[in-house]
């Protein structure tokens, strides 16, 4: 319902952002796709020419992807189903009464506002670390030999720091989901002699399982982007190396701007299969 | 001035014509009501001469002048909605202050016009409030203040009353006459209640699906309604329609007779039923009629008590030049 | 929900919910003490908590070492100048998209959210050239552009979602009332939204401050913010525990701080509205 002085006007207040978004998009990505077809290395001669998918083929089969494939997905699996996990444990932890439930609810969300650099090197210094670590303070005192973290459970040390920074945000979502559960219902199934974990089974989880859905499709876009948390824990090193990690190590390390775009590509596409599912369920909530 | 002047104007949404070719005239100082079933395009006629919503075809002119494609603010109108859409982060100053701010009228005539609103509409102590502090009738009153301080060639209200409750409404009602008796502005009023319109308008124009049934003052509509329809929808309690033989000894598809227009007798009249519900109020009593052998229900009022009690036979006598004949097509035959 | 529970029930769930809680808090409450010790007592075995001498020389070696106020300032210039850039371009699509809704508003929607799953690392070398091409390379400037683009999205989104609570009506009232659509905006819209503007101004200064990853990429020196002088205490150098707690705290402080006050709004900003 409206005029054709205010559609016209409305075409012209949405016109930077959808001019800008547009640019940020296509420019790229129209580069990533040039280069993704041309040998191109700015550091040994520049641009050597055109080699069709040759870039594509090489990244598929060099030695290092389907290792960063598996390590995506383990990072990327680990992480959601830690959180999802202990977030509904704790979204149903929280949402009991208790005293003092808001100062509870400020340390739980605490570590997502903690900034990627930082949670990776408090852990790996302070925590991590096989000599002056807390955890190997801890497993000495229990006569246990320390665990080098970094190098001998590198990929746990990652899913644990990644975990610790997402756990907030699956149990806050969850709980919010939980928080719109309708009392009466969970009521009238303890009326009906429902026990506890009969009632957590068919009456709670089919609750939660669309915040669960969001939770899921949401981490794994960043999940999938994870870097920093990489960069300056192990660089990459001891099977630590992602897609997303490779491309850069590609891009930027190896300055092989050609084989990166391709990998870059593949990486694209990845995320838009997921963006596809978000889309759809978040697009059904607009209306 | 505030002539209105509305040429094969046509709304259509996509596939739906909300209101097919269409002509009226306001003139200036009218209170002209549009009423009608809620759905009937009454709100969306209003809003066409306002300028929220594009006319699909034909043309709007205000004192005269084209202003089909003008935008809201350019056309002098003032409107007070439904919700009375006040701006909730203003203060009751504020918000009367704003079409004038927007106008860039300077600040000692908004003062001075502020006041005379507020003095008007009994709103001086409460300037300094938000809209959240005050009561409905308040409310209505300062989206009323917002609407007067510009001075505006035409007022347009949009249901202004249907969120009040019913002894407000009455008062508001009077109010809002006063108003036009004091600026004899012209004023375009939208409701779906047809005792507003027969007690405010000057003019009423009486819609159904986006197609004007009837327009005239309010006694020329109920004296004389063109249709079955304005029939049935002016007047309350609604008109009594009598089809089948009664009709044709009148020579008429239908008649139609009011129930002020009936006499009840316990003992003797033109038509026998069984009492039903009696609805008493002090002053009238409605009586139900069933059984008569002319419609389901024939409904009747009598003046003050009446003693007839529920499952009592009852006669009716209609006033004889009180009856309207309807043809087969619904229409009036004088 | 509620529901009536006898008070030894709660003081069960009390304590299990604080000891988990602290669990979850414990590496940023041990950052922050150790970042009051000094190096000898940072590594001290078995660990001090609490009873150790508090010192605050930690932060004044760091500034002086890695002259923190000016990755403060950046962080801040970058995180709010790019809040702000986007806040600006956002409320009049917001407005377009939640007043006049057409045919294609919800694709278009759709697919502005889409672009920030755009994988960083798929157009880094492009970005990267066209920075060095632009001269924006190491420049605030360009970090407010970038992160200004990848936010623009969220901003939208949750600017919408907040607009299309504010009835028409009240918008067609100011156009009754003479005010042309820029006094719309100004006078009637933003005010009335700015409980929402506002949420959605702490997220997006949430998320551009913890970016870590064009921060990184596009910075060398000078426009560096706090994600790069964490960074640079990645390689350790001899004794460094208290030092890096006291630069780990001074970065996550002032976020730390806000992203408290604003947790009710970000569940929503967060979800993009698809849990209410």
């Amino acid at each position: 319902m409206a005029t054709q002085h205010s559609r016209s006007a409305a075409r012209i207040m949405i016109a930077p952002a959808v001019i800008l978004l547009l640019g940020w998009m296509l420019v790229p990505l129209v580069m990533t796709l040039y280069f993704s077809f041309k040998k191109y290395l700015p550091l040994r001669g520049g641009d050597l020419g055109w080699v069709g998918f040759e870039n594509y083929s090489r990244f598929v089969t060099s030695s290092s992807f389907w290792p960063s494939i598996a390590t995506t997905l383990t990072l990327v699996v680990s992480v959601l189903v830690i959180t999802v996990v202990l977030g509904v444990l704790l979204a149903l932890l929280l949402d009991r009464p208790m005293w003092g439930q808001g100062i509870v609810r400020i340390l739980v969300i605490a570590p997502f506002f903690v900034m990627p650099t930082v949670s990776a090197l408090i852990w790996k210094n302070m925590f991590m670390d096989p000599i002056n670590g807390l955890l190997a303070h801890l497993w000495r005192a229990f006569g246990a030999e320390p665990i080098q973290w970094m190098s001998q459970a590198s990929m746990p040390s990652i899913i644990i720091i990644v975990s610790w920074q997402w756990l907030p945000f699956a149990t806050l979502i969850l709980l919010t989901a939980i928080q719109s559960l309708d009392g009466e219902q969970l009521e009238a199934s303890e009326m009906d002699g429902a026990p506890p974990v009969k009632r957590f089974w068919y009456i709670i989880l089919p609750h939660l399982s669309r915040a669960i859905t969001v939770v899921v499709l949401i981490q794994t876009i960043f999940l999938l982007a994870v870097f920093a948390e990489i960069f300056v824990t192990t660089g990459g090193a001891f099977g630590t190396k992602t897609l997303s990690y490779l491309i850069f190590q590609r891009v930027l390390e190896s300055q092989n701007v050609g084989l990166g775009s391709a990998g870059g590509v593949y990486a694209i596409i990845l995320a838009n299969i997921v963006a596809m599912f978000l889309m759809r369920i978040v697009g059904k909530n607009l209306d | 001035m505030g002539r209105i002047t509305l040429e094969n104007v046509t709304k259509t949404f996509g596939d739906v014509t909300v209101i097919p070719p269409l002509n009226l005239t306001i003139e200036d100082g009218e209170f002209v009501v549009f009423v009608g079933p809620s759905g009937c395009g009454k709100s969306t006629l209003l809003r066409l001469i306002a300028g929220l919503e594009d006319v699909s075809g034909g043309q709007i002119r205000i004192d005269g002048e084209d202003a089909t494609n003008l935008a809201p603010a350019k056309r002098k109108l003032a409107m007070v909605f439904q919700s009375y859409a006040l701006y909730p982060h203003m203060t009751v100053r504020k918000n009367i202050a704003f079409p004038m701010k927007m106008a860039g009228i300077d600040q000692a005539e908004q003062d001075r016009r502020i006041e005379a609103a507020a003095k008007a509409l009994n709103l001086t102590d409460y300037l300094e409030r938000r809209p959240g502090q005050l009561s409905g009738g308040q409310r209505q009153r300062v989206a009323i203040g917002r609407a007067i301080v510009r001075e505006p060639s035409a007022f347009l209200f949009d249901e202004p009353l249907s969120n009040l409750d019913a002894a407000l409404r009455v008062g508001m009602r009077m109010e809002i006459s006063e108003l036009h008796k004091k600026l004899a502005t012209t004023m375009v009023y939208v409701t779906h209640d047809q005792v507003e319109a027969m007690t405010m308008a000057d003019k009423i124009v009486v819609l159904q699906a986006g197609v004007i049934e009837q327009v005239g003052s309010p006694l020329d509509l109920y004296r004389a309604p063109r249709n079955r329809f304005v029939a049935g929808f002016i007047g309350s309690p609604k008109m009594n329609f009598i089809e089948g033989a009664e009709a044709a000894k009148h020579d008429a598809q239908c008649i139609g007779i009011r129930p002020e227009h009936l006499t009840a007798s316990a003992s003797d009249g033109q038509w026998k039923g069984v009492v039903g519900v009696s609805e008493h109020l002090g002053s009238d009593t409605f009586l139900h009629v069933h059984d008569t052998g002319l419609a389901e229900t024939m409904t009747v009022r009598v003046g003050g008590e009446f003693a007839l009690h529920h499952g009592d036979t009852v006669y009716l006598t209609p006033e004889a030049d009180k009856i309207h004949k309807f043809d087969a097509q619904g229409l009036r035959i004088e | 929900m509620a529901r009536s529970v006898t008070t030894r029930g709660k003081a069960i769930n009390t304590a299990i919910a604080w000891a988990v809680g602290l669990l979850i808090f414990f590496p940023i409450l041990w950052t922050i003490l150790t970042s009051f010790k000094t190096e000898g007592q940072a590594i001290a075995a078995p660990p001090v908590f609490l009873f150790f001498d508090w010192t605050l020389e930690n932060y004044a070696i760091v500034q002086e070492r890695s002259d923190y106020l000016r990755y403060l300032t950046n962080s801040i210039i970058i995180a709010c100048g790019s809040t702000v850039l986007g806040i600006i371009v956002a409320i009049p699509a917001a407005w377009s998209m939640a007043f006049v809704p057409g045919r294609r508003t919800k694709d278009i929607l759709m697919w502005m959210l889409s672009t920030k799953m755009l994988p960083a690392v798929g157009v880094l070398y492009p970005i990267y050239l066209l920075f060095i091409k632009l001269g924006l390379l190491d420049s605030r400037a360009g970090l407010v552009i970038v992160l200004m683009l990848i936010n623009l999205p969220i901003i939208v989104w949750m600017l919408y979602t907040y607009f299309r609570e504010i009835p028409g009506e009240i918008l067609e009232a100011a156009r009754m009332d003479g005010a042309s659509l820029k006094n719309e905006i100004i006078y009637v819209l933003t005010p009335m939204a700015v409980p929402g503007i506002a949420s959605t101004i702490l997220l997006n200064i949430i998320l551009a401050w913890n970016e870590a990853f064009w921060t990184l990429n596009l910075t060398a020196a000078k426009a560096a913010p706090l994600t790069a002088f964490i960074a640079s205490y990645s390689s350790p150098e001899g004794l460094f525990y208290a030092k890096l707690s006291a630069a780990s705290t001074m970065a996550i402080a002032p976020i730390l701080i806000m992203g408290w006050f604003s947790q009710k709004q970000l569940v929503r900003g967060l979800t993009f509205g698809a849990v209410k």
